[in-house]
């Protein structure tokens, strides 16, 4: 981690005509390293995953990834989407959504077969290829979304909220294998999230946002130890703290955007 | 073997009424000596003899059937092709959008007497014809089905940069499939009514111009004989384009089926 950062934002900032939704957006994230991003709902989390991902252009500032300034989607960034069913395409089975981004001279053909099925042994989804998504429950959807992110060989994945959608008991069995994904392939990982104990849990640093127009109420390292276990590392003490630092936070955030709101008589 | 019999089942309620009809038919007019209501058997036999192993299969049928197929398909691939420009460019939409609008409430027969004017008698004009209206509801549906593609679809395409023609070929169209196709099947029908209009009009030979032609000289049975060949060749195309629409959309019915969603 002594290396520049792998990303980086710098006083990123997007509105919306007058609405202000990112407003002067800094921190950045080196290789390696599992970045959690929370804030209150509408806060603007998905916006500044659509800039860092290169799907919008910001209004100011700028996102730069591997040393360059995103203005189109990275090459070598892979983002998972909230909602699988509008993620995979239902025309294709689960192989060949994975193979569809990899038909670029970067996967030699020799290479992609290997790569497709490495992918869905990651994600504990072998021997599943031939289904059709539809044919398949949402955790199982979902993680074909991320084994199509992991085929892409990414040197960054980013996740938006990824696991608002399944069930309690799925989300623990997707967090969980997240986190074995990405110690045994050594990935840099941004993951944005409404969930506090999802953040907390997962992460090497936790950013919080502050409500619209957001930006970085404080960056928190959380010194957990790396193994995380669901009931182990939540028993924790210093888990508790963290949380509660964060929840704090976010409710702070959320009075100072309502206090905002109400007009001055 | 369940299956197999309920299949049997479907065949058997479905084909006791046509089949009645045209018994009932048979023996209604055996023995009829009015003008214009000939004997089923008559027909049949006029059928049999010209249409099917007689001259007017190479000289009538086959050729209204290829300049059908060629203005049928044309069509459709011009359609297919020009609504996925147009669908794709907000511009190219409003620019647009008012002579669609204008050529879609004409009534296709409506076309032939210009086109009659500009290609003259023959196969041109008949395909011709068959291409200005039937191009229609194909292009209208092309360009709603490319327009409608899911925004996070879109987004999912662009994060892992797939090249324009991948993003047309392997999302853009196959999203748009059932949309397309449910234009295809309505610029078939429309196709089909143009062939027999525009040849009953504007040309030497073919099935419409034998249909009209022996009405005008009072060979009734003919007449009868073509009309009926006519209206079985719209049911055989029809019910050939639902099974190649049934193949091309298998993803999309399981879909809906297993999904019990639209």
């Amino acid at each position: 981690m002594s290396e520049s950062p792998i990303l980086e934002l710098q006083g990123l900032r997007k509105s919306y005509g007058r609405s202000e939704v990112l407003a002067d957006v800094d921190f950045a994230v080196h290789r390696g390293e599992f970045v959690c991003v929370v804030g209150p709902s509408g806060a603007g989390k998905t916006t500044l995953l659509k800039c860092i991902a290169g799907l919008i252009r910001p209004s100011g500032g700028r996102a730069v990834f591997e040393g360059e300034e995103v203005s189109e989607p990275p090459a070598r960034l892979a983002v998972i989407f909230q909602d699988y069913s509008r993620s995979l395409l239902p025309w294709l089975t689960v192989e060949k959504n994975l193979l569809l981004p990899l038909k670029k001279p970067k996967f030699p053909r020799a290479t992609r077969a290997r790569l497709i099925e490495e992918s869905l042994e990651n994600v504990g989804l072998s021997g599943k290829g031939r289904l059709y998504p539809w044919e398949m429950s949402g955790g199982m959807q979902q993680r074909a979304a991320i084994a199509r992110g992991l085929a892409y060989q990414p040197d960054v994945l980013l996740m938006d909220e990824p696991f608002a959608a399944v069930d309690a008991q799925t989300r623990i069995d997707l967090e969980d294998l997240v986190l074995e994904m990405r110690r045994r392939l050594d990935m840099t990982v941004l993951f944005v999230t409404h969930d506090i104990d999802e953040a907390v849990y997962m992460a090497d640093r936790v950013i919080v946002l502050s409500g619209a127009p957001a930006r970085v109420a404080r960056d928190i390292r959380v010194d957990l130890p790396a193994e995380r276990d669901q009931v182990r590392t939540k028993n924790l003490a210093r888990y508790g703290e963290l949380r509660a630092e964060v929840f704090e936070l976010i409710q702070a955030a959320k009075q100072a955007a309502n206090t905002g709101r109400i007009p001055a008589p | 073997m369940n299956g197999l019999l309920r299949s049997l089942r479907l065949l058997v309620l479905r084909a006791w009424l046509p089949i009645g009809i045209v018994v009932a038919w048979w023996l209604v007019s055996a023995t009829s000596t009015s003008f214009y209501f000939p004997p089923l058997q008559e027909i049949f036999l006029e059928i049999w003899n010209q249409w099917i192993l007689g001259p007017r299969l190479v000289s009538d049928l086959l050729p209204s059937l290829a300049d059908f197929a060629i203005g049928f398909f044309t069509a459709i691939l011009l359609g297919t092709v020009i609504g996925v420009l147009i669908g794709r460019s907000a511009i190219g939409q409003a620019t647009v959008a008012p002579i669609i609008n204008f050529f879609r409430a004409l009534p296709s027969p409506a076309l032939v007497p210009i086109m009659l004017a500009l290609f003259g008698i023959g196969p041109n004009m008949n395909i011709a014809v068959i291409v200005v209206g039937a191009i229609w509801p194909t292009l209208l549906n092309t360009v709603d089905g490319v327009r409608a593609l899911d925004t996070q679809v879109r987004e999912v395409t662009r994060s892992y940069r797939l090249t324009r023609w991948q993003t047309v070929s392997q999302v853009v169209l196959p999203s748009a499939a059932p949309q397309i196709f449910a234009g295809y099947r309505i610029s078939l029908q429309i196709a089909i009514i143009l062939i027999v209009v525009s040849e009953m009009v504007g040309a030497t030979h073919g099935l419409g111009y034998q249909v009209i032609e022996s009405q005008q000289l009072f060979r009734v049975t003919q007449t009868w004989a073509g009309t009926i060949i006519l209206g079985v060749l719209g049911y055989l195309l029809t019910s050939a384009f639902l099974l190649v629409e049934r193949r091309v959309l298998a993803w999309h019915v399981r879909m809906r089926i297993a999904t019990g969603a639209g």
